[in-house]
C-alpha cells in the first residue's frame, strides 16, 4: 500500500477536524474493507484516521423502542449481546454470519454502513428495520441514506456515530454466500415493526434496496409462502462469474422465504 | 516515523514502523517471528491469524500503529516455557492435522478462539463454521476437524488425554 | 523393567517427525528466510494479453527512493541469458516435433498473457521496489489475444508466437486408428460424449518466493526457492539460463507450503533473483503476492475432448476414439506437453478391456498463463472422461452403472495387461476397490436416502468411479524415448554414523508429504535404528548428490526404493565387516532386527557395533573393505505404478439455489504396501478436497481481452471446511509387483478419482429433470440454470461462465 500519515484522535470533532482537512484522508475502524482495498493500491489516502480511540462511537443502549449501537461495536459484539439478542435476535444472528470470526472480531457496525458494500449484510437489515443512522451532524433514515454502490448520504468528512434500530415485532434473515468470497450473493432480511412490513436486500443488486412487493405481499399475509410468489425482476441485478442476474433475482425470493421463515 | 508499543507473547517491544507496516509484516520482518504467515491479499486464506487481546485476528488487516498497547499472541507463544505443546498444538500433531504447514499455525490460533468461543462444546458442523477464515488445501479438514474436537473437550476439561486411541 | 517399545516400522501410523517446526511456528519457508543486506525485487508484469513492448523507460522509477537496479529483457539478453527451458519434446504425426517458441525470462519485443514479466525493480525495501516497478513507462501496443482454445485456432487467429502457425504446438496421436475404425464398424451402440476439463489454479497456500545470493570469494550462486525439485531447477537454470555450471550453484528447498505441481516448474523469478544477486553483490529477495501467484503460477488442466465408445449389445468396449484440444497457455512450462499426451492419454484403457483404442491430442497456444502438471497431472482428465463416459453408456444401453463397470474391469487373472496405449499394467483388482466402496457407501440401501431426502426437498444422488492412474514416474528409458529431457530416476545417500545413527539425503523434496516420517520408518523397519535415530534431509543441492524431486506421486515407490538400494548395500558391507568381527563366513551373516548373526549360532553384532567398526576399524577387514558405512543408490524404476480404487460421492442439491452439498464420500484406494496408513489417509483426504473443489466450485475465468477475472481468493472459490464432509478412506492391497517395497503412491489418487464420481451424482440427482451431463464446475448458479431455465452448462450466458 501507499504510505500515509496516521491519526489517532480521541473525539469526534478531532476526527471531522482531520477528515475535512483533506479529501484524500480516509476514516478507518476494523478497516476490513479499507486496508484490503488500500493494499490493492486502490486508494492513495494521505490521513488515515483512526476512530477506534473515541470512546463516544461505542456502546449499546436501549433507547424507547429502539436499540441504538455505537459505530464502533464489532460485528462479533452485536452477534452476542445480551441486549441485542433479547430485542432484535435476527439482527444478532445475521452479524453472527458476517465474513468469518477474524472479521467479526474486528470489523464494526459503523465501517459497514458507512462503506456500503452492495454484499455488506448490514445494509438490508437497516432497511428492513426501518433504522436511522446518527451521524456527527444529523440523523439519515436508511432509506435515505444508501445511494448506490459504495455510496452513502454522508458528507465526505461526516462520520457515523451510530444506529438506531426501532425494535420489531418479528424480523428474520437469510442468505446464500458467494461460494468464492463468501459475502453475500444474495441476502434478504424481513422486519415486520412500527413502520410496517420491510424488507432489504443485499448482494443482488448494486446497492441494498427495499423489495416493497414482498413487503405488500407479508403485510397481507405474513408466511413464507406469501413471498413465495412474488417474483424479483432481474434488470439492474449484478451479473458476474457467480451468477447470473436472473440467477440472483431468483435467488431474492428464495432467502425472502427463508427469512419470514427464520422470523417465524 | 510513528512507533507502535505492543506486547507480543507477553514481551513489550517498540517499534518504528511507517502508517502503513501491517501488524503480519512488523511481527514477520521487526520481530522476525515468521510462524505468522502471509497467503493471500484479501484478508481470506487466515495464515496470519494471531490473538488481539485473546480474539483471534488477521495480522494482515490490522495496521501495526492499530496495535499500540495491544496484547499480542501468536503460534511462537503458545507452547509452555518447557516446551509443553498447548493442547490445540498437541491435538493437530496427534490427529495428523497438518500436511505443508503453512496454515497451521492460522488454523491453531483460531481453532483456540472458536473453541475459548464455545465454552460448553462444538459440534462438527459448528467447527466447520468456525473455520470460514481459514484455508487449508492439504488436509481436506477432514482430520483438522477432529483435532479440534478432541483439543476442544481437552481445553473444556471433559477429556484428559489426546491420544486418539482414547476415541 | 518392562519398556514397551512402539512399533515404529512399516504399517505404523507414527506421529510425524515435521510437526513439532510447524506447530510452534519455526518451520523455515523461503520468505522466512533473510540473508544480510537482503534487497527486495519487484516484478513489473503485463497488464495485457497479447502486446507489442514500443518502448520501456525506467528513468523516473530508477531515481527513486532506495533503487538498487531496474531490469527489463534487453538487459538480460545483452548479458547473454538463456530463456525457459522447457523439459518434455513431443514428437506429433508424421514425425513433426512440436513447436518450441522461445520462452524469455524478461518479456521480449512482445508480451503474451496478462502476467508476462515485463521488469524487476530491485530497492532496499519491497514498498519501494513496488512503487518504483509503478512508475515504469512502458508503451504497448495491443494484440489481439485469444484466449480460449477455440479462438487461438479459428481461422485468422493471431498468432502468438511466430514459430507456432496457426498457435498450434504439436499434433499428435497414440494407439491403432485403423484397429479403432474397424471396432466402430462392429459396434452395436456408439456412444459420444464431449466435455472440457475446467482450467484450475493450484494455489498452494505458500506463496512462491525466491532468494538468490552471490559469493564473490567463491563464485558459488545460492538460491534459495519454493521448488519441489530443487536439483532440476538446478540443472535447467544453470545450464539453460544463467549458465553456471552446477558446482557454482546450489539451490535450496527449505520447508515449502505446498506444491501440487505448481512448484515443479523453474520460473522466471528463480534466474532473476539469482543473477540480479550477482549483479549487485547483494541477496536479493521477491515474494509473491496472491494475486501475483494467480497470474504467474502455473494453472492446470483445460482440455476439450470429444470421445466416443463403441459398445457390442452385451456393453462390452469395443473401441474408443478419442481427440483432445489442449491449452498449453503462452508458453511451454517444463512438463507442459507431456500432461495431454503421455500423462493422460496413455491412460485411456483406464481399468477396462478396451482392445482398439485411438487418441489424438492437439496441443495448442493462447494468451493465458502457461498450464502445466496440476495434481494428477493429465490422469484426472483421463478418467474424468472415462468416468462420465460409463455412465452416460450405461444410461444409453439401460445398463446398471456398476455393471457396466464390472463387465470391462480387467481381472486380477489377466495381469500383467498390456493396454493398446502403450501402457503395461502389473497388479490390481478392480473389483475387490468397487465391492469395499459400494459396501462403506451403503450403495444398496441409497434408494432409500433418495426418497427421504426428496421428502426435504433436496435432490440426492449418488455416483461411482473406478479408475487406475500411472504414477512412480518413471522409466527413464522409456521416457526418453516418448520426449522426456531428463532422466525420472532417483537417488539415496544413505550415512550410517559412527554410533549407528542415520542421516539419509534423498533427492526428493517433502512440501505436505511427510518424507521425514514415511522414509525414516522404513530405515527403522530395514536396518532396525530407531525412529527417533534416523535423520532424513531433502531439498538442498549443497548436500544431496542428485535426484529429480516430487510429483507423479514417484517419491515412496522411486525415491524409497532408492533408499532400499542403498540400505541393500549397508547391510552387504555390515555382513562383511560382521563376518569379520565374528571370524565367520559372510555367507553365513543373517541380519535382521537390527541384528548381525551368525545362523545357527547365538552370535551376534548389533547394528551399531558394526558401524562404529567401521569408522574406528581397529579390528576391521582393511585390507578388502574400505572404512566407513554410507552408500549411494540410484533407482531407475522398471515401469510406472498403478495405483486405482473406487470413489462414490453422494450429493443433495437444493433446488432454490443450486447448492450442492456433498453428504457422503467413500473412497476405497488400492495404492499398494502402506507404510503409514495416517498420512496415507492424509494424502486421499486431501486429494479428495481438490477433486471434489474442481468438480463443483474451482473456475478459472479469463474474459475476452484476457484479462483473469478469478484472479484472488474473492473469485476463485477454493472448498473451506464447511464445503466437505468428513471422508471415508480406507485402502484395499495389491502389491506392486516391480519395486521391492510393493508401493504404488498415494499422492494424486484423491484428485483423480473424485471428480467423475461427484459429477455422476450430480447428474443422477438430476435425472428427473432430464440431465445428462453437467459441467464442471457444478457451481450453485450452473445447477440452478439447468434447473429453472433448463440450460446445460454449455449453454449458460458469458457472463454466468
Amino acid at each position: 500500500m501507499y504510505d500515509f500519515e496516521y491519526h489517532k484522535p480521541s473525539s469526534i470533532a478531532d476526527a471531522v477536524k482531520l477528515l475535512a482537512a483533506d479529501p484524500e484522508a480516509k476514516a478507518i475502524s476494523g478497516g476490513m474493507t479499507l486496508l484490503p482495498a488500500l493494499k490493492h493500491r486502490l486508494n492513495k489516502p494521505s490521513y488515515v484516521v483512526d476512530l477506534s480511540g473515541i470512546a463516544e462511537l461505542q456502546g449499546v443502549r436501549k433507547e424507547g423502542g429502539n436499540i441504538v449501537i455505537g459505530a464502533l461495536t464489532r460485528h462479533y459484539e452485536i452477534a452476542t449481546h445480551p441486549q441485542i439478542l433479547a430485542a432484535i435476535p435476527a439482527l444478532a444472528r445475521m452479524a453472527s454470519t458476517i465474513g468469518d470470526t477474524q472479521v467479526r472480531n474486528r470489523g464494526t457496525l459503523g465501517g459497514s454502513m458507512a462503506n456500503n458494500d452492495p454484499a455488506a449484510d448490514y445494509p438490508a437489515a437497516a432497511l428492513a428495520l426501518g433504522a436511522t443512522i446518527i451521524t456527527d451532524r444529523r440523523s439519515i433514515p436508511a432509506d435515505a441514506f444508501f445511494l448506490g454502490m459504495f455510496t452513502t448520504a454522508l458528507e465526505p468528512d461526516e462520520l457515523v456515530t451510530a444506529v438506531s434500530f426501532p425494535v420489531p415485532e418479528k424480523a428474520g434473515y437469510a442468505k446464500m454466500r458467494n461460494p468464492a468470497s463468501r459475502y453475500s450473493m444474495t441476502g434478504v432480511f424481513v422486519a415486520k415493526g412500527p413502520s410496517g412490513v420491510r424488507v432489504g436486500v443485499n448482494g443482488a443488486g448494486p446497492c441494498a434496496f427495499r423489495q416493497q412487493e414482498m413487503e405488500a405481499a407479508l403485510t397481507a399475509n405474513w408466511s413464507p409462502d406469501a413471498v413465495a410468489k412474488v417474483k424479483q425482476a432481474p434488470d439492474e441485478l449484478n451479473s458476474d462469474i457467480h451468477g447470473s442476474a436472473e440467477y440472483r433475482a431468483s435467488l431474492v425470493t428464495v432467502m425472502a422465504r427463508r427469512a419470514v421463515a427464520d422470523a417465524g | 516515523m510513528p512507533q507502535v508499543t505492543l506486547t507480543v507473547n507477553g514481551k513489550s517491544h517498540t517499534v518504528d514502523v511507517e502508517g502503513r507496516t501491517l501488524l503480519v509484516e512488523l511481527l514477520r520482518e521487526k520481530l522476525r517471528l515468521t510462524g505468522t504467515h502471509v497467503g493471500c491479499d484479501t484478508s481470506q486464506c487466515g495464515a496470519c491469524v494471531v490473538h488481539m487481546g485473546g480474539d483471534s485476528v488477521k495480522a494482515c488487516t490490522i495496521l501495526a500503529v492499530q496495535c499500540e498497547g495491544a496484547e499480542i499472541a501468536t503460534i511462537e507463544g503458545l507452547a509452555a516455557a518447557d516446551g509443553t505443546l498447548h493442547p490445540m498444538q498437541e491435538a493437530f500433531r496427534e490427529y495428523h492435522a497438518l500436511q505443508c504447514g503453512f496454515c497451521t499455525p492460522g488454523m491453531v490460533m483460531s481453532a483456540i478462539d472458536l473453541v475459548k468461543k464455545h465454552p460448553s462444546g462444538l459440534s462438527e458442523q459448528e467447527i466447520r463454521d468456525g473455520l470460514e477464515g481459514n484455508i487449508c488445501r492439504c488436509t481436506g479438514y477432514h482430520n483438522i476437524v477432529k483435532a479440534i474436537a478432541a483439543a476442544a473437550e481437552v481445553m473444556n476439561g471433559k477429556r484428559s488425554e489426546l491420544a486418539r486411541a482414547a476415541e | 523393567m518392562n519398556v514397551t517399545i512402539p512399533f515404529e516400522g512399516i504399517g505404523a501410523s507414527v506421529r510425524r517427525k515435521e510437526d513439532l517446526r510447524f506447530l510452534t511456528g519455526r518451520g523455515q519457508y523461503t520468505d522466512d528466510l533473510n540473508r544480510p543486506g537482503q534487497l527486495h525485487a519487484w516484478v513489473l508484469r503485463s497488464p495485457h494479453a497479447h502486446a507489442r513492448i514500443e518502448r520501456i523507460d525506467t528513468a523516473a522509477a530508477a531515481a527513486m527512493p532506495g533503487v538498487q537496479a531496474i531490469y527489463t529483457g534487453q538487459d538480460l539478453a545483452a548479458a547473454g541469458l538463456g530463456g525457459v527451458p522447457c523439459g518434455w519434446q513431443v514428437t506429433g504425426k508424421g514425425g513433426k516435433v512440436m513447436a518450441e517458441p522461445a520462452h524469455p525470462v524478461l518479456a521480449l519485443g512482445k508480451v503474451r498473457h496478462v502476467g508476462d514479466p515485463v521488469a524487476l525493480v530491485v530497492a532496499e525495501t519491497r514498498s519501494q521496489a513496488r512503487d518504483a516497478a509503478e512508475a515504469i513507462l512502458v508503451d504497448y501496443a495491443p494484440l489481439a489475444a485469444a484466449t480460449t482454445i477455440e479462438a487461438a485456432i479459428a481461422p485468422g487467429a493471431a498468432a502468438l508466437h511466430d514459430e507456432a502457425p496457426g498457435n498450434i504446438c504439436f499434433d499428435w496421436e497414440i494407439g491403432d486408428a485403423a484397429a479403432t475404425d474397424a471396432a466402430f464398424a462392429r459396434a452395436h451402440k456408439v456412444v459420444r460424449f464431449d466435455t472440457t476439463n475446467n482450467r484450475l489454479v493450484p494455489n498452494a497456500m505458500e506463496p512462491r518466493a525466491a532468494l538468490g545470493e552471490y559469493d564473490p570469494n567463491s563464485g558459488e550462486h545460492t538460491l534459495w526457492t519454493t521448488s519441489q525439485n530443487p536439483h532440476v531447477i538446478r540443472l535447467l537454470m544453470g545450464a539453460f539460463v544463467l549458465k553456471v555450471p552446477e558446482h557454482k550453484l546450489r539451490v535450496v528447498a527449505p520447508d515449502v507450503g505446498g506444491g501440487f505441481g505448481s512448484k515443479i516448474y523453474h520460473y522466471a523469478e528463480e534466474a532473476l533473483v539469482t543473477w540480479s544477486a550477482a549483479q549487485l553483490k547483494r541477496p536479493v529477495k521477491w515474494t509473491a503476492e496472491r494475486t501475483e501467484s494467480f497470474i504467474s503460477d502455473a494453472h492446470g488442466r483445460d482440455h476439450v475432448t470429444h470421445a466416443e465408445l463403441a459398445l457390442d449389445e452385451e456393453g462390452r468396449f469395443l473401441g474408443l476414439r478419442v481427440s483432445t484440444l489442449a491449452n498449453m497457455g503462452a508458453y511451454l512450462s517444463t512438463f507442459a506437453p507431456a500432461v495431454p499426451t503421455y500423462l493422460s492419454a496413455t491412460l485411456l484403457a483406464g481399468v477396462y478391456t478396451t482392445p482398439a483404442i485411438h487418441g489424438q491430442v492437439k496441443a495448442v497456444f493462447t494468451s493465458t498463463v502457461p498450464v502445466d502438471a496440476y495434481r494428477g497431472a493429465g490422469r484426472p482428465e483421463t478418467t474424468y472422461l472415462l468416468e462420465r463416459l460409463v455412465d452416460v453408456a450405461a444410461r444409453e444401453m439401460g445398463m446398471d452403472r456398476t455393471e457396466i463397470r464390472r463387465k470391462n474391469f480387467i481381472r486380477p487373472d489377466q495381469f500383467p495387461y498390456q493396454t493398446p496405449v502403450a501402457l503395461q499394467y502389473d497388479s490390481g483388482d478392480y473389483e475387490a476397490t468397487l465391492r469395499v466402496a459400494l459396501e462403506a457407501a451403503d450403495f444398496a440401501g441409497f434408494e432409500a436416502r433418495r426418497t427421504e431426502a426428496r421428502a426435504r426437498g433436496k435432490l440426492r444422488g449418488i455416483g461411482i468411479s473406478t479408475y487406475l492412474e500411472a504414477c512412480g514416474i518413471a522409466p527413464s528409458k522409456l521416457v526418453g524415448q516418448l520426449g522426456a529431457r531428463a532422466g525420472l530416476y532417483e537417488v539415496a545417500n544413505i550415512r550410517v554414523h559412527p554410533t549407528g545413527s542415520v542421516s539419509v539425503f534423498t533427492g526428493t523434496h517433502s512440501h505436505g508429504q511427510g518424507h521425514e516420517t514415511t522414509f525414516a520408518q522404513l530405515v527403522t523397519e530395514k536396518l532396525g535404528v530407531p525412529f527417533d535415530q534416523v535423520e532424513i534431509v531433502h531439498g538442498d543441492t549443497g548436500k544431496i548428490p542428485f535426484g529429480m524431486g516430487t510429483y507423479g506421486s514417484r517419491s515412496l515407490a522411486v525415491g524409497g526404493t532408492a533408499m532400499v538400494k542403498a540400505m541393500d548395500k549397508i547391510i552387504a558391507k555390515g555382513k562383511k565387516i560382521a563376518a569379520h568381527l565374528m571370524e565367520a563366513a559372510v555367507e553365513d551373516i543373517e541380519f535382521s532386527d537390527g541384528q548381525f548373526r551368525v545362523a545357527g549360532t547365538d552370535r551376534s553384532k548389533a547394528f551399531a557395533e558394526i558401524s562404529m567398526a567401521a569408522y574406528v576399524p581397529h579390528d576391521y577387514p582393511i585390507e578388502e573393505l574400505e572404512p566407513g558405512l554410507e552408500e549411494t543408490a540410484f533407482y531407475d524404476p522398471k515401469n510406472f505404478t498403478f495405483p486405482g480404487g473406487c470413489h462414490i460421492c453422494e450429493v443433495e442439491i437444493d433446488p432454490d439455489t443450486g447448492e450442492v452439498a456433498v453428504v457422503n464420500f467413500t473412497a476405497c484406494d488400492d495404492v499398494g504396501r502402506v507404510i503409514n496408513p495416517m498420512i496415507v489417509e492424509g494424502q486421499i483426504q486431501g486429494g479428495l478436497a481438490q477433486g471434489i473443489g474442481q468438480a463443483l466450485i474451482e473456475h478459472t475465468v479469463y474474459d475476452g481481452d484476457g484479462q483473469l477475472l478469478s484472479a484472488s481468493f474473492n473469485d476463485y472459490a477454493m472448498p473451506r471446511a464447511k464445503d466437505l464432509p468428513s471422508f471415508q478412506v480406507s485402502t484395499s492391497t495389491t502389491l506392486c509387483t516391480h519395486n521391492p517395497l510393493g508401493v504404488k503412491g498415494c499422492g494424486e489418487v484423491g484428485a483423480i478419482g473424485s471428480p467423475p464420481a461427484v459429477i455422476n451424482a450430480v447428474v443422477d440427482a438430476l435425472r428427473d429433470h432430464g440431465v445428462t451431463h453437467v459441467e464442471m464446475p457444478a457451481t450453485p448458479a450452473k445447477i440452478w440454470s439447468i434447473i429453472h431455465q433448463g440450460r446445460g452448462g454449455a449453454d449458460l450466458p458469458a457472463a454466468a461462465e
